[in-house]
């Protein structure tokens, strides 16, 4: 069973069994387009909230993805390097950039529902 | 996660033309396709002062890949039309030349070339598109489209540097500008302009479009073939509207435009081209004929001669990653195997027609040629790329078929 949560940089935490899995929403890749590239961060790197984390690029424009919480990656989608559409096509499920550990699970209360989520978007679109 | 890169709500385009953003104060404007922008789901932004889309519902990759294998309609309406009003042709063209290292006084009647304007530095104030307009009754006007962002710039510049003649620069504000890019370009506008049928490429006529007068011209800012049509702006959108019951229509925004005219290789005004390159250092050596390289009489000529002969100190070239790497994007410095700064990216992006990234740039003479190997840094990484021939995509602009003889 997992719980998803979202932070107001439109990234996405899948959260199940401790381990915290983030990728970009799926409004987030409707407006970025085409996905081109994507730079991850290498396994077993600590992040404090907030940090830039991975890179996604459009045909357009890079954009930064920051990790929404404070941990340590444990794995990055090695497919999404060879093929960085998925973040387009599947963005909250094969599409996922990376997994970290949740050092501080206060910190999850400070992201959002996914139904505050849709009205934050609303309301910023 | 947020945009990195400066948002670059610039394409550009027509006429080997474009912008660079620029920021207003004042609301910005909407050109007489808006309407058709917001009923085709364009998005929206404020390029050069004018509300343009910068893609519609299909998006950039799409936008350019349907353009390149059928057709796109592009509105550059934000461009600045205009024509330099003297007594005769001559007159204007003797003028222009004194700020434009390009032959304007040789052009034939209704034919075009691409220029710029130049400074003392011999540096490029603009780049622009300078046209031998026929009239009705039959006398030639010099015709003019620059960058939407630099045509109150140029207007005033013009007028200045040839305060001595007797010209002045006319602005056509009334007018209102499509590009109809593709290969499927002249299928699709005979339906209604048969004249376009066989124009030579860089050629202009005064036409109408179904019962609308117009002028249209075969050229365009993607390396396809294509044709730009001129209008009134109390006729623009008869003329959009017929173009739009195509079918198989479809608007491009300025993200596509950007990403086709950097892998046909143009330059964009601002990034690729300033006031401090020269025509010689941005390989344009080209726009300068032999009459002009001979007698000179345009500004900066000092400069300009003396690198045509000696070669430039920098060059801007074409270039593509050798293995995998992340896009180039504009800014992006350039060094050598010996930490030697050589270089900057001056535009970069993902091709969709070549499938990956592709960029141009400034690099030191020695390492400009065919093939030399550079190391671009992005993000803190450096990636090895290789100096690459322009255009990217081969030009599938229009070539007259030779009359045949039975």
């Amino acid at each position: 069973m997992s719980t998803t949560y979202y932070s107001r940089s439109h990234e996405y935490v899948k959260v199940a069994d401790g381990i915290a899995t983030i990728g970009i929403t799926t409004y987030a890749q409707s407006q970025l387009g085409d996905i081109v590239f994507v730079e991850l961060p290498e396994t077993r790197r600590g992040f404090k909230r907030g940090d830039e984390a991975a890179v996604v690029e459009s045909v357009k424009a890079a954009s930064e993805v920051y990790a929404p919480l404070t941990g340590e990656t444990t794995e990055a989608n090695e497919s999404l390097i060879d093929n960085p559409a998925l973040a387009n096509e599947d963005p909250e499920g094969d599409g996922w950039f990376f997994k970290m550990s949740l050092d501080n699970e206060g910190e999850l209360k400070d992201l959002m529902d996914a139904e505050t989520y849709q009205t934050f978007v609303k309301e910023t679109s | 996660m947020t945009d990195k890169t400066p948002k670059n709500t610039s394409s550009k385009q027509s006429s080997a033309n474009e912008d660079t953003e620029v920021a207003s104060e004042t609301e910005p404007l909407k050109t007489p396709f808006y309407d058709l922008h917001v009923q085709e789901g364009g998005r929206l932004v404020d390029f050069a002062g004018y509300l343009m889309p910068i893609q519609y519902e299909l998006g950039i990759k799409q936008e350019h890949l349907y353009c390149r294998e059928h057709v796109g309609l592009f509105d550059v309406s934000h461009m600045g039309q205009a024509e330099l009003v003297a007594k005769d042709y001559e007159t204007a063209a003797r003028a222009l030349e004194t700020i434009v290292p390009g032959d304007v006084l040789k052009l034939k009647e209704g034919r075009m070339r691409y220029s710029v304007l130049l400074n003392e530095a011999g540096g490029i104030e603009d780049d622009l598109m300078i046209t031998r307009r026929v009239l009705a009754d039959g006398s030639s006007v010099v015709g003019l489209v620059v960058n939407a962002s630099r045509k109150s710039h140029d207007y005033d510049y013009i007028n200045q540097q040839l305060a001595e003649f007797d010209v002045s620069v006319q602005p056509q504000d009334d007018r209102a500008l499509l590009a109809l890019q593709g290969p499927e370009a002249e299928k699709i506008i005979s339906i209604w302009c048969g004249d376009a049928v066989g124009m030579p490429y860089m050629s202009e006529i005064e036409t109408t479009f179904f019962d609308v007068p117009c002028r249209v011209a075969r050229c365009g800012y993607t390396g396809e073939d294509g044709f730009e049509i001129s209008m009134a702006t109390a006729d623009a959108v008869r003329i959009s509207t017929m173009l739009m019951s195509y079918p198989e229509m479809q608007l491009i925004g300025l993200g596509a435009r950007d990403s086709l005219r950097l892998e046909a290789g143009f330059c964009l005004y601002g990034h690729d081209i300033t006031a401090e390159t020269s025509p010689i250092e941005a390989d344009l050596s080209w726009i300068i004929g032999k009459r002009r390289r001979d007698n000179g009489g345009f500004l900066g000529e000092g400069r300009i001669l003396k690198e045509l002969n000696e070669g430039p100190l920098t060059r801007r070239v074409g270039l593509m990653p050798k293995g995998a790497s992340a896009p180039a994007r504009e800014g992006a410095v350039l060094y050598d195997n010996d930490d030697n700064q050589i270089g900057i990216i001056t535009s970069g992006g993902f091709g969709p027609t070549i499938g990956g990234p592709l960029a141009m740039g400034y690099v030191a003479q020695d390492y400009s040629k065919l093939g030399s190997l550079i190391l671009v840094e992005i993000r803190g990484k450096r990636y090895e790329w290789q100096v690459t021939d322009m255009p990217f995509t081969p030009y599938r602009t229009y070539k007259a078929k030779k009359p045949t003889t039975h």
